[in-house]
């Protein structure tokens, strides 16, 4: 008795929770597992089409919400400038640049559904407690088309859970889902590694899957790149192991996005195996020249601007020896890029850097002085593609070519960094899981990470992964609701 | 590395975070570190001072503990922001009493108390000490007012040459500013965002406690506090004029001036007080200095004493309890003012100098 007085009282509207019938069956409308930005849009909106809903997220409290914790803003179409947005950004505007960054592979339905309900996003989630801020110190490129979280991902994350409990969800942390039960396209249950109120199966009219990619899980990765994952650093959280989308997957729901794909940009070496997030980021590739463990450039350091070279670098990376490289550049760019959590390893002399980088210091003076004698005069500007351009060597450098000669000697050893993988769960633009067969499931849905791959089929562009969250998330919910509640 | 380990820490965390700058939305704190790639003493102690511990960076912060970086800006920064009123008291000789900050702070209360009733005593007659006094002077039968003023003024004076040399140690170690000299406008925008307490919201939310859900009661509590304070301040003030300048003696009648200010004053002192203690016991521990609850709990009880003691002599100076009240009364306030300089009341002295920096270095555009 004393227990469902606590819920009732915990209830914005004691007559939806009577209404949802939770005070007599222990069954969810909705059950959600994950715990990120789509599970929480998911959640919420399940609930304000007035079903009763259960959120299992696998991560500690501390850990919740996946790599949302590790987000800064979203991407979405609108038609003025705001408060926080600098112009406006139109749908084809965005459709235009889904486009670029795929080369193609998306599913135009969706693609263009999502960018459409991403305009009422930028109001439906201001409602739900997150707050905006105008683009951070050196992300002035993104001022017009992306809206900035106040405080960061986390800050959005705490403002969604605040809300969804505040409107009635149940949160379990710790509720790592072991097995699910699915008949003919249809969920019945979760199975859960440890018991939540006694129970270890958990049943609930309508399934929404957001629990992530399987980024964190090496050896699912080591599936496609060998030995070489074992050297690579995941960005984000470690809790992203895609197990439920393997479940999915194992029981006829079909897939999408090249398995074998992942996001991966440069980062420190120094980083930690797992979660280091934005922090040990390097963009500073276009300064100096990058060299693999035996000292030899391997690819064009000035070929493009940011974003696009920030995105390349991690592929480049994991396909040297070893998976390691080092950006080399000299004391007159220090600041030319901002402050760097990891120190730069420097030395007075080439051989003595060589020597903390433990690599062949002939090599590397041999390489420093080719490129030295490649680079022709010109006018350096960072912020657009500048004429000064080596000659001679090859690889070249076509922009941004400046000679390193003014000791010290820097340097920074950096990693592939894994953001995200493409595989995903096909879904329509209910957000509707698809069968193998192409049927539509009956009641499981899913949102964010996990279907991101319909959308996003390789590429990336900033902020895209929190619209698609949000944006399904909030469709997923309510379409869940609607079918629990009919 | 850094004359003490905290700073070295702050040094630590500053580096981080400005390597990830999600939190510049939030307070001045970040905006102030994004000016800067190195951070020197001076610029750690001025960051320090710039911190309120609302404590939304330590619950936004995606590397917060248990993550192995470690980040705890709030807690970091109170500590250190204690340690920079140590290392900029005047004279260096009475740094110590930052210390045992809260048990210094309960001595002298309470000495000095005690050498009121003590002196009241002594100098009067029982008669006089426990007598009904009425009337303008009413209070002077006790202590002559030529020798409260002058034993209050030679307090105070002190009190503000104490905090002038520790603000100007504070103002040269955190640097030349990049903009140049402190300017009217600076102060003028430093006087309002220090007024209406600007960056003390948690990014607007409120201040940050164990249960996650923000409140604004410690903005609130504050206010009536620091403008209780002020308005106490303001009522001896006018009080003082009306002696010289017209003659009048207190006790004043309820509705004069000085009463007036005095009422609203003393209130404030009560109530802000009390409520910023009981703000401070719901906070989540993480965000807090805990050596520095001393500190913290002896300048609130001072204020709150010094509001408590007078509210009492207003209530009840026309009854046999008027003579030790006053003695009690004058005690605190004696007792506040001498430990002005060694107690929690610099964090706004050097807050106020801060954000003068913080507002120079805005209008000069550094660091854009």
């Amino acid at each position: 008795m004393a227990a469902w007085l606590d819920r009732a009282a915990g209830e914005q509207n004691v007559f939806n929770f009577v209404a949802s019938g939770r005070w007599m069956s222990s069954k969810y409308d909705v059950l959600v597992i994950g715990g990120g930005n789509a599970a929480l849009c998911a959640a919420i909106s399940a609930r304000h089409g007035g079903a009763s809903v259960l959120v299992l997220e696998g991560a500690p409290k501390f850990y919740r919400g996946g790599n949302t914790r590790h987000t800064r803003n979203m991407r979405c179409a609108h038609d003025a400038a705001t408060e926080i947005l600098t112009g406006p950004y139109t749908e084809d505007e965005f459709w235009e640049d889904l486009l670029r960054v795929t080369g193609g592979q998306t599913d135009e339905v969706l693609a263009r559904h999502m960018i459409r309900e991403s305009k009422d996003i930028l109001n439906w989630i201001v409602e739900q407690g997150v707050r905006w801020q105008p683009s951070l110190g050196g992300t002035l490129s993104l001022g017009r088309t992306n809206s900035f979280f106040l405080g960061g991902g986390r800050a959005m994350l705490n403002a969604l859970y605040l809300t969804a409990e505040r409107l009635g969800v149940d949160v379990e942390y710790d509720a790592e889902v072991t097995d699910l039960v699915i008949e003919d396209g249809m969920f019945l249950a979760a199975r859960l590694k440890r018991p939540i109120k006694g129970k270890t199966e958990i049943r609930a009219t309508s399934l929404v899957a957001a629990a992530g990619g399987f980024e964190a899980n090496i050896e699912w990765l080591k599936q496609y790149w060998g030995e070489a994952a074992d050297n690579f650093l995941i960005r984000g959280t470690p809790y992203n192991r895609g197990s439920i989308l393997k479940m999915l997957l194992d029981q006829g729901v079909q897939e999408v996005g090249d398995p074998t794909q992942c996001h991966a940009v440069a980062i420190d070496a120094r980083a930690p195996k797992f979660d280091g997030g934005i922090i040990t980021r390097h963009d500073s590739v276009v300064f100096g020249i990058v060299v693999n463990k035996h000292a030899q450039r391997f690819y064009d350091e000035g070929e493009d601007i940011w974003p696009k070279r920030y995105a390349i670098w991690g592929r480049l990376v994991a396909a040297q020896p070893d998976q390691i490289a080092y950006i080399i550049f000299d004391s007159t760019v220090v600041t030319s890029f901002m402050p760097t959590l990891f120190p730069p390893i420097g030395g007075q002399t080439v051989a003595e850097l060589a020597g903390k980088l433990e690599l062949d210091p002939a090599a590397l003076e041999n390489t420093i002085t080719e490129f030295n004698a490649a680079v022709r005069p010109g006018t350096f500007d960072h912020t657009i593609l500048d004429d000064c351009v080596t000659e001679g060597i090859t690889p070249p450098k076509t922009h941004w070519a400046r000679r390193i000669e003014t000791p010290p000697y820097l340097a920074y050893p950096v990693r592939p960094g894994i953001t995200f993988t493409y595989l995903g769960t096909r879904v329509n633009k209910e957000a509707r899981m698809l069968m193998a067969d192409g049927k539509p499931s009956a009641n499981m849905f899913a949102a964010g990470e996990i279907m991101a791959g319909n959308v996003l089929g390789k590429g990336y562009a900033a902020g895209m992964g929190m619209t698609i969250g949000s944006v399904f998330g909030r469709i997923a919910g309510r379409e869940a609701a609607k079918h629990a509640r009919n | 590395m850094h004359g003490t380990r905290i700073l070295d820490e702050a040094d630590r965390l500053m580096t981080v975070c400005n390597s990830c700058r999600y939190c510049e939305g939030l307070c001045a704190v970040f905006p102030a570190m994004e000016m800067r790639r190195a951070f020197s003493d001076g610029d750690l102690n001025y960051l320090a001072n710039l911190c309120h511990s609302c404590g939304a960076c330590y619950v936004d912060c995606q590397f917060s503990p248990p993550h192995e970086f470690n980040v705890n800006v709030p807690k970091t920064l109170a500590v250190a922001r204690a340690e920079s009123y140590a290392a900029y008291a005047w004279p260096q000789a009475l740094s110590g009493a930052f210390a045992r900050n809260g048990l210094v702070i309960s001595i002298v209360a309470a000495l000095s108390m005690a050498a009121f009733i003590l002196g009241f005593a002594a100098l009067n007659d029982r008669s006089v000490l426990f007598g009904v006094h009425t009337g303008p002077g009413a209070f002077y039968k006790l202590m002559p007012h030529n020798a409260m003023a002058a034993l209050f003024s030679a307090a105070f004076l002190y009190a503000i040459l104490a905090l002038v040399m520790s603000v100007r140690a504070f103002w040269r170690d955190i640097g030349t500013p990049i903009g140049g000299r402190a300017d009217g406008g600076s102060i003028f925008q430093a006087i309002r965002d220090a007024g209406e307490l600007r960056y003390l919201h948690g990014g607007g939310v409120g201040c940050y406690n164990v249960d996650d859900k923000p409140t604004d009661r410690r903005k609130f509590f504050h206010h009536l506090t620091f403008y209780g304070f002020l308005l106490c301040f303001a009522a001896t003030s006018v009080a003082t004029l009306y002696h010289y300048l017209l003659s009048r003696e207190a006790p004043y009648p309820w509705w004069d001036l000085p009463v007036v200010l005095g009422t609203f004053g003393g209130i404030g002192l009560i109530v802000g007080p009390i409520g910023l203690f009981v703000a401070k016991m719901r906070r989540d521990p993480a965000l807090l200095d805990e050596n520095r609850y001393g500190m913290d709990v002896g300048f609130i009880a001072m204020l709150f004493l010094t509001g408590l003691t007078g509210i009492a002599l207003l209530v009840l100076r026309e009854t046999a309890a008027m003579g030790p009240l006053l003695a009690l009364h004058l005690g605190a306030v004696f007792a506040l003012f001498i430990t002005m300089p060694y107690g929690k009341f610099v964090h706004g002295i050097y807050r106020f100098a801060a954000l003068v920096r913080y507002a120079q270095e805005r209008r000069s555009g550094a660091g854009s």
